[in-house]
């Protein structure tokens, strides 16, 4: 870990305007991840801005019906919030689905929606990583891939986003607040929040320098019956293989979102519309461009199965 | 004291506290946080500099230069050492591979470097700016693509043969042909090896993390080129060792090279991400088993071969050593071949051979009784055996297997099991049974004591024996005060410091009854000293803070009165494990459910029954037992150690990619162990529990996995991408 | 161990406390030079110092510290509370769960200076030999622990989660993530999942746990 500077910032404003003005200045709010990756220096910031301070750690309504969690919502409060558990269950789920209860008190919905891929190769600094080190070369490429990505992937990078709230929010369709360094204010789509690799794949976001989250944006309740199915090795404190976040109407239709299959959360709002008919289309849909090794060439039967088994689930908690 | 004939009546027998399931007499430190750990004595040594360690970013090939100019220049460094400054340094007899390597490199993580700095901080920043140049050569990393350069190995027995195996199965109405795959495995120990060391003038002082205390001192020595004497090593607590720990290792050498580069006292732990290539691990195996058997279940010819890698140097994993003992058969072979990996070192973990020889042989077993259409409980019985199947004229010690398998059987409900395979359905679930024997040889070494009789009536013991969460701490004490006739919070031990008598360490499952066994041999002394100094004739007997003899009754405490009384002594054995083989016998049952859809496995229910010889604390031996069965979890269904075959290194190297059982795992466990004594172990009348308990486990789990799911599976782990293609259709679920 | 000790500045070299100076007693809530200087300064490899103040079991511990320094090596290598372990430094096997501000944390992923002001609670904090806290008590019981490296945080978590289901927060185990959730066992063995002991004690944790939570096991 490098040495770095400390402030506790005032205003999201000020912090914005700091984390913008000031060289190699990095939010910090649970720690969780980043501290994480400072340690092997993964993430070299010189200058902290500890967020934790400021007043963005509540959930409100908003006047449409919807829900403002704010930035620094911790994921366990998140996950208990009754409005939360009440209309949008599938965030519940996911929430504690992921990490453990300690990970969960400490991680905040901003710091968990911009957490970055567990790739064994980009946490091992002596190996190629084009994320970690743009220009380097893809060490997973060629090698151990059974965590990796399937779809949104590039030839620069494989890596698979690991949330699992980031999937559920992205079934109910949340948007992100943020303020810029220039002190304005601005939402985004959460589907809009993360950039697929390409041949930049360290660059992770859309957010500017210096961008601060402040909030997510639930829309009112979709209604329907809430699944989110997470499949893994062991029966807790592991990342997703692959699941299956679903949001299913009594007629059938409804979203579906995948994680542990692409570099951020996989929705098709087009191929979704299939899922009363024909809910093996939806995952063609999502998966038609999929790109797998024997490693993880399971994972298009396993998105498959899971469908099913979320549907099924839905069926019959009805 | 000399073991050359059985075990008769002796004080232990008495069973007054010795068998009880006393709670440990550690447990308040260790719940309170008090026990203190190698990296953790800030009471002896107030201000220890930090060491951390680098580790070779390649696997295999040299380095060609390495700069050290900014990490000499970062804040607070006091000394960098490498192998360039580390002056000569000698190998242990215990290690494959260098623990500094440099310029050559043996094996990805090997440690190249310790920067030694003012604060962990500043040691972990500066270790990242040494820059190194590294001239890569190509490795050889894939066993399988090794198997066949593979060779019969130099050491121990790698092939055993009787009757006409060939023949035999040729002529066999069923056989079975098939071949396993185990993987590379981590202790993962939760602790990370650490060591404090200090030099007082040239004695070196450490406190290290190790569970073999006079290997270690033997090991730092010679690396070092210091003569014994002049090692202090102390390691009175571990945080789990299953075999990680049995060696010394890069922390306790780079600690002392560290402190003398500096002048002071280092601590050196090895980050957890570094840990599962710089250290052992349990290497993987190829496993081919042939088995023929009559119509009516009666096997006629048993071949298992085993093929496993490791360093030019390294062993094998004696994957086949059950195969030897557990079946009868008429006709039989075995062959371990080993292959020259690139690897790090592959060494001992837990029931090393039985742990994954098991693993294999166990499948084998409920695939043959599948064949025949036999109960796997009922083929296991047919086959059973008093006798060393190579030797008919060396019986077993004792040998229960079969009532292993009957009241685990009837505890378990296995009669209310439908044989058919994939036959039960509990909702979403495949519901499954699965059985497996647990065989574990018996080992006992060579273990000394000393015992001190205080004015005031405690009893002290000292021995280097190490308690690695085994509860070496409480059998000893209650071995101290069953011998003496003192009451358990009378006694007090002392272990883990190389100033006291050498024992057996912990490992192979020996340290239990060997240790006491040690103790035994120096109370055994210690009462003589009392009796004569008391002044009593005939023969005495020791109970509550008494000595009885001739008919006076004394207290014991008057012993000593005119001063401490010691004894010490070691207990050595005789050639009764030659004449009698000694293993420790076991059944495990395991329930599991296999996602109908997803094909994730969990365990649901599980038992082991164990016929160890006398348990000498039922508490603490249960622990032991549901420990090893909850890794045994973990060998079945996700613990793999990925290779990585272009690079040559373990790609999964932290706790979140190797994934050991967490408590969602595992169920609530249940162990029996059958009442029994074995005289020919030692006068404890006890054997090893610690590893039995592992063996077999990973076998059951896969048995009851097919069970569930009609799917067998013989490549470990059996994680579900293996199930997915032969799952029922999931619409179904 | 005294307060002094742990601010003892013969432990810092003096450029660190050197910079440790340029703070001019500033409060802690803002460490090191502004960053404009940072930017400017000498040496970016130099450690920043910060001065804060933690709430250990009771007890206030003023400490001067590198900023990189987590609040698990501030408890273990400053304050020489070293009953709350380091297994992995990466939030992977939850050795060192401490409660901080009534929640249990893995104090590896937590930075010190994070913490300035905080009430922290560490295994020392809830009982000791001859005292033990009844967790600590059950856990000597039901031998729910063999090698005892992940004890502490087995503890401290405990404690703290039965606390988290008294207030009703949910877990994975839950059937209905609305309703409010009851300590069954497998709720409990979920709940436990962020501590890993390898020794395999899970059975007897569990065990011990739920004895003290009323919870047949």
């Amino acid at each position: 870990m490098k040495p770095f500077t400390y402030e506790r910032a005032t205003s999201t404003a000020q912090a914005a305007a700091r984390a913008a003005s000031v060289p190699g200045a990095k939010f910090v709010a649970g720690g969780t991840n980043l501290l994480d990756l400072m340690k092997i220096e993964i993430e070299t910031p010189a200058h902290l801005i500890d967020v934790n301070g400021l007043d963005l750690a509540k959930i409100e309504p908003t006047p449409d019906g919807g829900l403002r969690v704010g930035a620094l919502v911790r994921n366990t409060d998140l996950a208990a919030d009754a409005r939360v558990r009440r209309d949008y269950p599938v965030l519940a789920r996911a929430l504690l689905a992921g990490a453990s209860p300690q990970l969960r008190n400490r991680a905040t919905t901003a710091g968990n929606l911009l957490q970055r891929t567990r790739c064994p190769y980009f946490y091992d600094p002596d190996q190629p990583c084009n994320k970690r080190e743009p220009g380097s070369g893809c060490a997973a490429l060629a090698g151990y891939r059974r965590m990796h990505a399937i779809v949104g992937t590039s030839d620069a990078c494989i890596a698979a986003h690991p949330s699992d709230m980031a999937v559920a929010m992205r079934v109910l369709d949340a948007q992100v607040e943020t303020i810029r360094a220039d002190g304005t204010t601005r939402s985004l789509p959460l589907a809009d929040l993360h950039r697929l690799p390409g041949s930049t794949p360290h660059l992770e976001t859309t957010l500017d320098a210096g961008e601060l989250v402040t909030a997510v944006v639930l829309p009112p309740p979709p209604g329907g019956v809430h699944v989110y199915r997470k499949v893994r090795d062991r029966a807790s404190y592991a990342f997703a293989l692959v699941s299956v976040a679903l949001v299913r109407q009594a007629d059938g239709s409804g979203r579906v979102a995948l994680g542990g299959v692409a570099p951020k959360p996989w929705r098709s709002e087009e191929a979704e519309r299939a899922l009363a008919s024909d809910p093996q289309a939806v995952v063609d849909g999502l998966l038609k461009d999929a790109r797998t090794s024997p490693d993880n060439a399971f994972k298009l039967t396993l998105a498959r199965r899971t469908l099913d088994a979320a549907i099924a689930d839905a069926r019959s908690s009805r | 004291m000399k073991f050359d004939t059985p075990a008769t009546k002796n004080p232990i027998d008495r069973l007054a506290v010795v068998g009880q399931p006393v709670d440990r007499i550690d447990g308040p430190l260790k719940t309170t946080g008090t026990a203190r750990y190698a990296y953790e004595h800030h009471d002896a040594v107030a201000h220890p500099a930090y060491g951390y360690v680098v580790g070779a970013g390649i696997a295999k090939g040299t380095i060609r230069s390495m700069d050290l100019a900014d990490a000499k220049a970062s804040p607070g460094v006091l000394a960098i050492v490498t192998a360039d400054n580390a002056g000569p340094l000698g190998k242990g007899d215990k290690n494959t591979a260098l623990l500094l390597g440099g310029p050559k490199i043996e094996h990805y993580h090997q440690a190249i470097a310790l920067v030694v700095a003012e604060s962990f901080e500043q040691a972990r920043s500066a270790a990242r700016r040494i820059h190194v140049d590294y001239a890569r050569e190509p490795g050889a990393f894939d066993l399988a693509r090794a198997r066949d350069s593979a060779v019969k190995p130099g050491t121990g027995k790698p092939d055993s043969a009787v009757g006409d195996f060939d023949g035999a199965f040729a002529a066999a109405a069923v056989k079975l042909d098939a071949t396993y795959t185990t993987p590379d495995q981590s202790h993962a120990m939760m602790e990370p090896h650490a060591s404090t060391a200090l030099w007082d003038g040239d004695k070196l002082v450490i406190w290290t993390s190790n569970q073999m205390v006079a290997w270690g001192v033997a090991d730092v020595a010679k690396t070092l080129g210091i003569p014994k004497e002049k090692v202090h090593l102390m390691s009175p607590f571990i945080g789990g060792g299953f075999g990680g720990k049995l060696f010394v290792r890069a922390d306790a050498i780079l600690a002392a090279l560290g402190a003398r580069a500096a002048k002071r006292p280092v601590k050196v732990a090895l980050p957890r991400p570094l840990m599962f290539n710089n250290t052992t691990h349990r290497p993987a195996t190829i496993q081919r088993i042939r088995l023929g058997a009559t119509r009516e279940g009666k096997l006629t010819a048993i071949a298992h071969e085993s093929w496993s890698g490791d360093l030019p140097g390294g062993k094998p994993e004696t994957a086949v050593d059950q195969t030897r003992l557990l079946y009868a058969g008429a006709n039989r072979m075995t062959a371990l071949r080993l292959a020259e990996l690139d690897l790090a070192e592959a060494n001992a973990m837990r029931a090393p051979g039985e742990a994954p020889g098991l693993m294999a042989l166990e499948i084998a077993i409920d695939e043959m009784a599948q064949k025949l259409g036999i109960d796997p409980i009922q083929f296991r019985i047919a086959n059973d055996t008093q006798v060393d199947p190579e030797h008919p004229e060396r019986p077993f010690s004792k040998r229960r297997l079969i009532d292993c398998l009957n009241v685990g059987a009837e505890k378990f409900g296995w009669k209310a099991r439908n044989p058919r395979p994939a036959s039960t359905r509990d909702g979403r679930w495949l519901a499954g049974l699965g059985v497996a024997a647990a065989f574990r040889n018996n080992l006992v070494t060579k273990s000394g004591a000393r015992v001190r009789l205080g004015k005031d009536g405690i009893v002290t013991v000292e021995t280097d024996m190490t308690d690695i969460g085994t509860g070496s701490y409480t059998i000893i004490a209650q071995t101290a005060a069953e011998m003496m006739g003192v009451p358990l919070h009378r006694v007090v031990v002392r272990l883990g410091d190389s100033d006291y008598p050498v024992s057996s360490g912990s490992g192979g499952q020996w340290g239990g009854n060997s240790s006491t066994a040690g103790v035994y041999a120096a109370c055994t002394k210690l009462r003589e000293a009392v009796v004569a100094k008391l002044g009593l004739a005939g023969e005495a007997e020791f109970v509550d803070g008494r000595v009885r003899a001739g008919g006076r009754d004394v207290a014991l405490a008057d012993a000593a009165k005119g001063g401490e009384l010691v004894a010490e002594d070691a207990m050595e054995y005789g050639d009764l494990a030659e004449r009698y083989q000694q293993s420790t016998f076991g059944a495990h049952f395991v329930e599991v459910r296999v996602d109908a859809a997803t094909g994730e496995t969990r365990v649901k229910r599980m038992l082991a029954v164990c016929a160890a010889g006398r348990i000498l604390n039922p508490k603490t031996a249960r622990s032991q037992v549901i420990g090893a069965m909850t890794m045994g979890v973990g060998a079945a269904l996700s613990e793999h150690l990925v290779v990585d075959r272009n690079a040559g290194f373990f790609v999964n190297h932290d706790l979140a990619g190797y994934e050991v059982p967490v408590h969602a795992d595992i169920p609530h466990l249940d162990v029996v162990f059958l009442d029994e004594t074995d005289p020919m172990s030692s006068p404890m009348k006890a054997k090893g529990i610690a590893e039995l308990g592992i063996c077999g486990v990973a076998a059951a789990v896969a048995n009851a996995i097919h069970h569930a799911t009609g799917i067998r599976v013989r490549d470990y782990p059996i994680t579900l991408d293996k199930l997915l293609d032969r799952l029922p259709p999931s619409t179904d679920a | 161990m005294n307060e002094s000790d742990a601010i003892d500045p013969s432990r810092r070299d003096a450029l660190v406390f050197g910079r440790d100076l340029l703070l001019g007693g500033a409060a802690a809530r803002w460490a090191g030079p502004s960053p404009a200087q940072a930017a400017t300064a000498n040496d970016p490899q130099a450690p920043v110092t910060v001065k804060l103040t933690l709430r250990v079991n009771g007890t206030a511990k003023s400490l001067a510290l590198d900023t990189r320094t987590t609040l698990l090596d501030a408890l273990r290598e400053h304050l020489h509370l070293t009953g709350t372990k380091k297994g992995c430094d990466h939030g992977q096997c939850g050795a060192c769960t401490v409660i901080a501000g009534g929640r249990r944390i893995n104090a590896c992923l937590s930075l010190a200076v994070m913490h300035d002001g905080d009430e922290i609670t560490t295994i020392e904090g809830l009982g000791a030999p001859g005292h033990l806290h009844p967790m600590q008590a059950a856990f000597v019981r039901h031998d729910a622990y063999q090698c005892g490296y992940c004890t502490p945080g087995q503890i401290c978590s405990s404690v703290a989660m039965l606390e988290e289901l008294r207030r009703g927060i949910p877990s994975h185990a839950g059937a209905d993530v609305a309703a409010a959730p009851t300590a069954t066992p497998d709720e409990l063995r979920e709940r436990m999942s962020g501590n890993i002991c390898r020794c395999g004690a899970y059975s007897n944790i569990i065990d011990a746990i739920g004895e003290v939570a009323g919870v047949r096991t």
